[in-house]
């Protein structure tokens, strides 16, 4: 029998550098395994002795896709460590500038590094050739997002305005009239990505992912909830070291994130839809439904999808907290520091965000942990690599180093955030 | 449309990445004022944006390309791509050379479209630019200058 081997020396598209291997052996895939060979970044060492207030524009750090996330979370930490409560409209402001950074995030990843997938480019500049339209549409849309993180966060990359207990100044109410308008537009930008998404061409492939993402009772969740899973689990942030575990990995320098029974899990686009699609808007339900997807989506190479309903549901929601925004009184509420210990969870673009600090009596921080979503991920993308691979062994060559390359993609991986490119190798008899 | 824009693009506290602001601060009061410049971060997405609203077009950026720092190329990227390795790569989105090229996908790259860039050699958070970049700064400066008294001309006399 004749042993094959299929490199690709870097796998485009993904942010951040790795590789991917498959052994097949006999028409079964004996092996599929993710590598991670970024070097880490020590963020958690890096916060360990500076001052509980620098923890939100150090952790923004870590990407400069999801800045928004590293801030939310760290700020829902540290004030569940230093008792404090942000509502009102602080709270609104703060998910009005999530769904900046979910739109930006995702018309990225669906017009420039997911749709050539589907529609046989290598990129998306070839596929700006012959889908120009479509390309345009995608940047305005991501640039209706940029403008809500550059108006709240006073600059697009990395924002500069977010604090413990609310932000450094607060907006006008006419400085959001303005956004409104853009939103507007934007809002149709993102019903016309919608249908031209579900009119892709997807491989008819799911499987039974234990979803986790936060839920909450009354909203489509950003930034507050309970860490709840399609199979029962439903605990506060404080409890997510209790059932989920970290692992090292030879193949990587990214820990790899399991439930405690030792199974994979999925987090982002997918299993936010599916634990909380009731808490959509009526109109985005019916949009998602005509869009061909039911309540729950389990087909990876959907999630385009789910992220284009996303985006409209950012967008809607973008609309109804500047329609809704009062002006509060403070930008920020009182924070003293104290010692204690505070979790965060929030939903990044790409997933659940978990947070821990523990701060010494003077606020400094003693010890901190970041479990980002593309870590929790990896090993759900090593499944579905596992389990694909072999429907897909029938393909030459080229369309199943392909095939591979997509299902890594589904998953939008933030590999620089998980610590962070794909080197694929593809060895089968 | 009849707007010649520079861009200098960088990042003003990452060493000789720099360069590119330095020369639009140079440039600044030196040009005839149809002529605009501004800076950007090079983020490829709302640099793109720009792109498209200008009929001339005149990039400085940084590179590095293994060349002594504060070599000076005048690359002329309506004619041909930018040479994606001389310029900082993001992984974690599109670089320079990627805006230029959706560009002229989307037929939104005016001509002339002229990228100048600036070997650098240090990249420190903090750290100053370079003495040789710092001169290469005022060397690009003035050659975009001259460049862009003669062409600003143009429009005058087409009025």
């Amino acid at each position: 029998m004749t042993r094959k081997t299929i490199k690709v020396g870097y796998l485009a598209r993904v942010e951040g550098e790795g590789s991917f291997s498959v052994v097949v052996r006999g028409g079964k895939v004996r092996s599929a395994e993710l590598s991670i060979f970024e070097p880490p970044r020590f963020f958690e060492a890096l916060l360990r002795g500076r001052d509980f207030a620098e923890a939100p524009d150090i952790t923004a750090r870590i990407c400069g896709i999801c800045p928004v996330a590293y801030q939310m979370s760290a700020v829902h930490a540290m004030e569940n460590a230093l008792g404090v409560t942000v509502d009102g409209p602080l709270r609104e402001l703060r998910r009005l500038l999530y769904c900046g950074e979910w739109i930006e995030s995702h018309a990225l990843h669906i017009y420039l590094l997911h749709a050539p997938d589907f529609l046989g480019y290598a990129g998306a500049i070839d596929m700006a050739r012959d889908h120009g339209e479509a390309v345009r549409r995608g940047l305005a849309l991501k640039k209706a997002g940029n403008d809500i993180m550059t108006l709240l966060g006073g600059r697009e990359i990395h924002p500069i305005n977010v604090r413990v207990g609310g932000f450094y100044c607060v907006p006008r109410r006419r400085e959001l009239a303005g956004l409104a308008e853009t939103l507007k537009r934007a809002r149709e930008l993102a019903a016309e990505t919608l249908d031209w998404v579900a009119g892709f061409d997807f491989p008819d492939r799911e499987r039974d992912y234990t979803f986790v993402a936060l839920a909450h009772p009354e909203e489509y969740p950003f930034n507050q909830g309970r860490i709840a899973s399609s199979r029962g689990l439903d605990i506060a942030a404080d409890q997510y070291e209790a059932h989920f575990v970290e692992h090292q990995v030879a193949r990587s320098t990214a820990l790899q994130s399991r439930l405690v029974d030792g199974t994979s899990y999925l987090v982002g686009p997918l299993a936010r839809y599916a634990l909380n699609f009731d808490r959509l808007p009526s109109a985005v339900q019916q949009a998602a439904r005509e869009a061909g997807l039911g309540p729950v989506c389990r087909n990876p190479f959907q999630s385009i999808v789910v992220r284009a309903v996303e985006v409209l549901f950012a967008c809607d929601e973008a609309l109804r907290l500047i329609d809704a925004y009062q002006e509060p009184e403070r930008p920020a509420v009182a924070v003293t520091p104290c010692a204690g210990i505070g979790h965060g969870a929030t939903e990044a673009p790409r997933g659940l965000l978990y947070h821990r600090y523990r701060l010494a009596a003077d606020g400094t921080i003693a010890e901190a942990r970041i479990v980002p979503p593309t870590s929790q991920n990896q090993a759900s993308i090593e499944a579905d690599l596992a389990e694909y691979v072999e429907g897909f062994l029938g393909l030459p060559d080229d369309e199943l180093r392909h095939r591979c390359e997509q299902t890594v993609r589904n998953y939008d991986p933030c590999i620089s955030c998980a610590t962070h490119f794909l080197r694929l190798e593809l060895d089968r008899d | 449309m009849d707007r010649t824009l520079v861009i200098g693009i960088g990042n003003p506290e990452r060493g000789d990445d720099a360069a590119g602001l330095a020369v639009a601060a140079w440039l600044a009061g030196r040009l005839p004022a149809p002529v605009e410049v501004i800076t950007h971060d090079g983020e490829a997405t709302s640099l793109l944006a720009l792109l498209g609203q200008a009929s001339a077009l005149y990039l400085v950026d940084a590179c590095v390309s293994g060349a002594p720092a504060g070599t000076i190329r005048r690359l002329d990227v309506a004619a041909e791509p930018l040479p994606q390795a001389m310029f900082t790569v993001s992984t974690h989105g599109l670089g320079l050379a990627d805006a230029i090229e959706l560009a002229r996908a989307l037929d939104q790259l005016p001509a002339p479209s002229v990228v100048f860039a600036i070997e650098g050699r240090r990249f420190e958070p903090g750290a100053p630019l370079s003495p040789v970049v710092a001169e290469a700064v005022a060397r690009v400066g003035e050659r975009l200058r001259l460049e862009l008294a003669g062409h600003a001309k143009e429009p005058a006399s087409d009025a």
